[in-house]
């Protein structure tokens, strides 16, 4: 294994260590919770219900065990090098495959590296899980600033623009030339601003949320795109409160996400109807789907406590979305010309029809529907989303040699 | 006292256990305070320097006893109406010909930013009015809200309140009395505005709840005209609509409540940030010990400590998703028009200054519309004796007909 972690600026290796201090107030302040009275529904619909946040409550403070995830984390190699004033912290994992293909890929809210972890192996070491050696990845996973372990902005200004340079500069300084990107959620927002910006060295994205689909309509003259824009429309109605929020105020609801654990997991937990059916069902009838488990979750969310990181990553929102940000009213570039994947996955808040995605972007280069997954699809499916990485950038790879 | 129904109706004390204010502190102390706003204004929020000015004022200055004897000192009762113990501050005038007058709170209050008009309202002659002023004042507590019991069943929406309100004024023997809200309050007022129940004389009201519907639907039909005025006051209007805390306690009450019932500061933030003219001056009260009006640190923490007390953060958070529902039912099926006289006060610091155009277009018997100095969203609250000579204006033609009939 080569390093190619010779640069001029400093990336300096890291390690999780969380004094046990910090995880015993935490559990004294799990079993201190008041507690609301239940819902007055027998669904989602009244949001994060009462069984299911006690459920989870009662595993944190009892089963749950964060060194597992921590000793995880440190048995990859972990760095962090300060860009543009931010210190951010990024995985990186190369592949014993020489001819690797460089991959950048992005987490998003209430996410953080955690969510991709699973991936890791199958991308990096394919042949070790049912693919070829011309499938391998060498893997970047940065945490976003403000979310994790990376820094936490010290001024306004940090929009998805912003971190997409940050992200190209971050390869630039691990020495990648060639390489793609990949990102879902806000991941996706970053991913699609580094097409825009076609920074040297990147020559093709993928996304599996459809970044377009969030900035304005898109076309509804099929059943398939209809019902997109009813999914849309449903969350914008029902289920997106925790948006407008942290994309208007993310300074008050910053108090109870640091000062209240069960806040904050509540807070998080509430994303989308499918991934909180799927979490609370881990927690009520302890049946995961997929790699969505009681402790991946919890995981997720004890990092983000331990670190006390609500309130900056709810600031991301107010950058990306808020009226009042630096970014706002600003005009996207225009769509990438690099080539553009991209995967839909059925249980993502909208299932989006191929046609809005060649609406979206001129050089489609891959477009897939899987069968199983949702929003957090890399987390939830992580050897589908490998393989999907596998096909999406395949024709990149050929091309790459050839060059 | 003359209640003589066939419903009980209870006398009540507030009576706060020491082990719960002491847990408060303790909670208070123990906050995990995020990083500060990247801004130099509230654009991001409610500030830190303001929570943790109000942090410090509430766990180390702020007397808990207040809130109790405050509210002792007045004639309180519980009854139950429709399933649910309603809580209510009854203070009848010494004037014998004094008008009943049921006045509804909103979110993020309570009964206790109706205190100070208490005695203005019951003892006019004591404050700078006639003895024909006179009122007789019912304070009820919205149901999950302060010492109400909370609803166990969905359902509990403004009309269901205004409901029960007029069934209340009925066991107090009320035959004929007024009715007056702001915020959620003004919801619950225009509610019995509609259903007219025998004996409510006409209704007052601080806001325009009934815009979203009305002025929605005028807007679209070009019947209204659209002035500047008009339209500076209708974009403050609209961006009602897209404050997070209307969305999230719209759709998710039970999400919000999990934060709003487990940490003080999480709350006192949640409460504090409805409306940039209110929290620009209870900040001031806290940074500067400027309070505007009656919007003192001790009042606005009374307000705070009994939501916290009372665990109802997220019942009181549950009438938002209420109100979501009845409003969208309502769009397709109108509820009647108000036909009784109405009242309106503007206050300058209002999250929108609705046009007399407009509320004449609400409310077709508009009898009285006043457009005053001072006071904002919470007008009772900050403007007490202000808000007392509006309610006496108002309603002077409604009580000189009931003399006449």
């Amino acid at each position: 294994m080569t390093t190619a972690v010779e640069t001029a600026t400093d990336v300096q290796p890291f390690r999780v260590e969380i004094p046990e201090e910090k995880i015993d107030d935490l559990r004294r302040r799990i079993a201190a919770t008041r507690w609301p009275t239940k819902e007055l529904v027998a669904d989602r619909s009244q949001g994060v219900q009462l069984d299911a946040l006690q459920a989870l409550a009662r595993y944190w403070a009892t089963d749950y065990d964060w060194r597992t995830v921590e000793a995880e984390l440190n048995a990859l190699p972990q760095f962090t090098t300060e860009i543009d004033g931010v210190r951010v912290h990024f995985i990186h994992v190369r592949s014993p495959h020489a001819d690797a293909l460089p991959l950048i890929m992005t987490h998003g809210w209430p996410g953080s590296v955690i969510e991709l972890l699973e991936t890791v192996d199958p991308l990096t070491d394919p042949t070790a899980h049912g693919g070829r050696a011309e499938d391998a990845f060498h893997l970047v996973l940065p945490s976003l600033p403000g979310y994790g372990l990376s820094g936490e902005p010290l001024e306004v200004g940090w929009d998805l623009g912003r971190t997409a340079q940050a992200w190209a500069e971050l390869m630039r300084r691990l020495g990648y030339t060639r390489y793609v990107a990949q990102g879902g959620d806000v991941g996706a927002g970053v991913t699609d601003a580094m097409g825009r910006q076609a920074p040297e060295g990147l020559i093709a994205i993928h996304t599996n949320l459809l970044v377009p689909a969030l900035n304005g309509p898109m076309p509804t003259h099929t059943d398939e795109e209809r019902a997109a824009a009813v999914q849309i429309a449903t969350f914008q109605q029902s289920g997106n409160g925790y948006f407008v929020e942290m994309a208007t105020r993310p300074q008050t609801i910053g108090y109870a996400l640091l000062d209240s654990p069960v806040a904050l997991a509540a807070w998080m937990i509430d994303h989308d109807t499918d991934s909180y059916i799927k979490i609370a069902r881990a927690f009520v009838d302890g049946k995961p789907a997929g790699n969505l488990t009681r402790d991946h979750i919890l995981d997720n969310i004890t990092l983000c406590w331990l670190n006390g990181t609500g309130v900056s990553a709810a600031r991301s929102y107010w950058e990306a979305y808020g009226a009042d940000a630096p970014a706002a009213g600003r005009q996207p570039l225009p769509p990438p010309t690099i080539p553009f994947g991209f995967t839909t996955f059925p249980g993502e808040i909208w299932r989006t029809p191929r046609s809005w995605v060649e609406a979206s972007y001129p050089n489609i280069a891959y477009f897939n529907e899987v069968d199983k997954g949702g929003h957090f699809a890399a987390w939830e499916e992580p050897q589908l989303f490998a393989s999907e990485m596998r096909s999406a950038f395949r024709s990149l790879r050929d091309e790459g040699r050839s060059s | 006292m003359s209640v003589v129904t066939e419903t009980e109706i209870r006398p009540f004390n507030v009576e706060i256990a020491n082990e719960q204010i002491d847990d408060l502190r303790r909670r208070i102390a123990a906050t995990r305070w995020p990083s500060r706003e990247l801004v130099d204004d509230p654009s991001q929020g409610v500030q830190l320097a303001t929570m943790q000015a109000l942090a410090r004022y509430w766990a180390e200055d702020y007397d808990f006893g207040r809130l109790e004897a405050k509210l002792n000192a007045l004639p309180q009762f519980t009854t139950e109406i429709d399933g649910l113990d309603i809580h209510f501050i009854h203070v009848k005038s010494e004037h014998e010909d004094a008008l009943p007058l049921i006045i509804t709170h909103g979110w993020p209050g309570s009964v206790v930013e109706l205190l100070e008009v208490v005695g203005p309202l019951t003892d006019p002659t004591g404050h700078g009015g006639d003895a024909d002023d006179a009122f007789d004042v019912v304070l009820p507590s919205l149901p999950g809200y302060g010492f109400s019991a909370e609803p166990n069943e969905a359902g509990w929406d403004l009309g269901r309140i205004a409901q029960a309100w007029a069934e209340l004024m009925h066991r107090l023997g009320y035959s004929r009395y007024v009715a007056q809200g702001g915020d959620q309050g003004a919801g619950v007022t225009d509610a019995m505005g509609r259903q007219a129940p025998d004996g409510l004389l006409g209704v007052h009201f601080n806001f325009l709840d009934a815009a979203p519907r009305e002025l929605l639907m005028a807007a679209l039909n070009l019947r209204l005209a659209f002035s500047d005025e008009d339209r500076a006051q209708f974009g403050k209007f609209t961006a009602i609509l897209r404050r997070g805390y209307i969305a999230e306690m719209g759709e998710h009450p039970q999400t919000i409540g999990y934060p709003l019932q487990d940490s003080p500061l999480g709350l006192a933030a949640w409460m504090l940030d409805h409306d940039a003219d209110s929290y620009v001056k209870i900040s001031r009260a806290f940074l500067d010990g400027q309070p505007s009006g009656n919007l003192t640190r001790d009042n606005v923490l009374d307000n705070i400590t009994l939501y916290w007390l009372t665990n109802t953060a997220a019942s009181a958070a549950r009438l938002y998703w209420e109100t979501g529902r009845s409003a969208t039912a309502a769009f397709k099926d109108p509820p009647p028009h108000v036909k009784l006289p109405v009242a309106f006060t503007v206050f300058p610091g209002e999250i929108f200054q609705a046009p007399r155009h407009w509320v004449k277009k609400a409310y077709h018997n508009l009898v009285y519309f006043n457009e005053v100095d001072k006071g904002g969203h919470f007008a009772a609250w900050e403007e007490p004796e202000l808000f007392a000579s509006e309610m006496r204006a108002a309603f002077k033609s409604l009580r000189h007909d009931r003399r006449s009939s």
